[in-house]
């Protein structure tokens, strides 16, 4: 038996949920914010890193609550937002398949490779 | 490959055992989703909950210097309001659904909000007390097997040492004051002591959801482990404000190298939780009135962004259209 499992998503609808969103049904609740995805670069020279997600009702909005609810002992010095439902992701439940091409190549590792321990600077 | 839930079940259970974290997408036991949505939402409440008793001294603060500290504190309870929320929406619930939970009393939050802070030295004695037991409470939840409960736990407990310090700090300068400050210290301290015992919840034995929350790693220490734990701590950092703790039963135990601490009123907690505390009705109403308040301004946003949205739409297509040949 096949369950059919509903999932919820870290903001990632991409695959045609739209989380706790969906199910909103008065009309009050409709009017909330739209979720957004908070990435954030602590450095310069490293990447953004997600950091989590919050409501805003536009672009402006997003990044000054985002600076305000993740960044208020200088956790970062540039930050991106995006709406949470334009975030597609991969699906956990095919994860094996998905990513076993990688699994049999093992002669992409450089310890694949049995070389004399008389070979320097390699 | 088919899959029945027994074994979906099994495989849950042995990824929990063997550490690893469970991420929103995977698939989960229904009580597990329950459980977290439950136990996230409500810590979220407890801080949004958390701001009023401290709100009501940020324009009576001692100093400029107090003030600007209990100004950031509770900002800080807004943000771990707010981390909150967004890990228990990925569990499937929205933030509206549980602000209507809250709001009609469907969901609880920490019952320790409902007392009164009736002086200054009350934002000591939170500091010191409520956010200490806090702080024990969540350490360990920085590693629960759900991970983005985890990660937003991480960055709470990150930015609480500030509180119980300040907090402690704020008592220390009353204990060296005058007798009138003094008084003012040993009587929030009398006050806060026992719902803060309170705040590590029901004793073992009564505490039903305990063993399947163990098993599946949400919760990793009992209550009364922790609450021992905090009455040790607390027991030995009160010689530091030369204050007692209203307790005559309060000795240190040779033979179990703890404190021995007197009985809890549970009934107290009982009608506390039930609504019947000192300010269960004021806390709620003021936050019911915020989000009422507010409904202007959640909507003049809304309007603003579409009507933006909508500008950028036309003035875009205006281009497309002038740059036709």
């Amino acid at each position: 038996m096949r369950l059919i499992i509903q999932k919820y998503l870290y903001g990632d609808y991409g695959d045609g949920h739209a989380g706790g969103l969906e199910k909103a049904s008065n009309q009050d609740q409709q009017k909330e914010w739209p979720l957004w995805e908070v990435f954030i670069r602590s450095k310069q020279g490293l990447d953004h890193k997600h950091a989590g997600s919050l409501h805003a009702a536009d672009a402006i909005m997003a990044l000054e609550n985002a600076r305000d609810v993740y960044t208020r002992r200088n956790e970062g010095m540039s930050i991106w937002v995006v709406e949470s439902k334009h975030i597609h992701a991969s699906d956990p439940d095919a994860a094996a398949e998905f990513f076993e091409p990688a699994n049999d190549k093992i002669y992409r590792h450089p310890s694949f490779y049995d070389l004399p321990d008389s070979l320097k600077h390699m | 490959m088919e899959q029945t839930t027994n074994q979906l079940q099994e495989q849950f259970q042995q990824r929990v055992d063997e550490e690893q974290k469970i991420e929103p997408r995977d698939w989960m036991p229904e009580k597990y989703r329950q459980t977290l949505i439950r136990q996230i939402s409500q810590h979220a409440h407890s801080e949004i909950i958390g701001m009023l008793p401290e709100g009501n001294w940020i324009t009576r603060a001692p100093s400029l210097r107090r003030k600007a500290i209990l100004l950031a504190k509770v900002q800080d309870e807004a943000g771990h309001g707010l981390y909150l929320y967004s890990a228990a929406e990925t569990l499937g619930i929205s933030r509206d659904e549980m602000y209507e939970q809250l709001h009609s009393g469907k969901a609880k939050y920490s019952s320790i909000f409902n007392y009164p802070t009736l002086s200054w030295a009350d934002m000591g004695a939170i500091g010191w007390l409520v956010d200490g037991a806090a702080i024990l409470n969540q350490i360990p939840l920085c590693r629960p097997s759900f991970g983005p409960y985890a990660r937003a736990m991480v960055r709470v407990c990150k930015e609480e040492s500030f509180h119980q310090r300040q907090g402690f700090e704020c008592l220390l300068q009353l204990s060296k004051g005058s007798e009138v400050q003094r008084q003012m210290c040993q009587d929030a301290i009398n006050r806060w002591w026992w719902p803060s015992l309170m705040m590590f919840g029901p004793k073992d034995d009564e505490s039903p959801n305990s063993k399947l929350s163990m098993q599946w790693k949400i919760k990793r220490f009992t209550n009364d482990e922790l609450r021992q734990k905090f009455v040790d701590m607390i027991a030995e950092q009160i010689k530091l404000l030369g204050m007692v703790l209203p307790d005559p039963d309060l000795k240190w135990n040779e033979q179990t190298k703890h404190y021995d601490y007197g009985a809890i009123n549970w009934e107290e907690f009982k009608q506390v939780i039930q609504g019947n505390g000192p300010c269960n009705k004021e806390r709620l109403e003021a936050r019911k009135k915020a989000w009422a308040d507010g409904a202007w301004v959640r909507d003049a946003a809304t309007a603003h962004a579409a009507k933006q949205a909508n500008k950028k739409a036309k003035a875009n297509s205006l281009t497309k259209e002038t740059q036709q040949p």
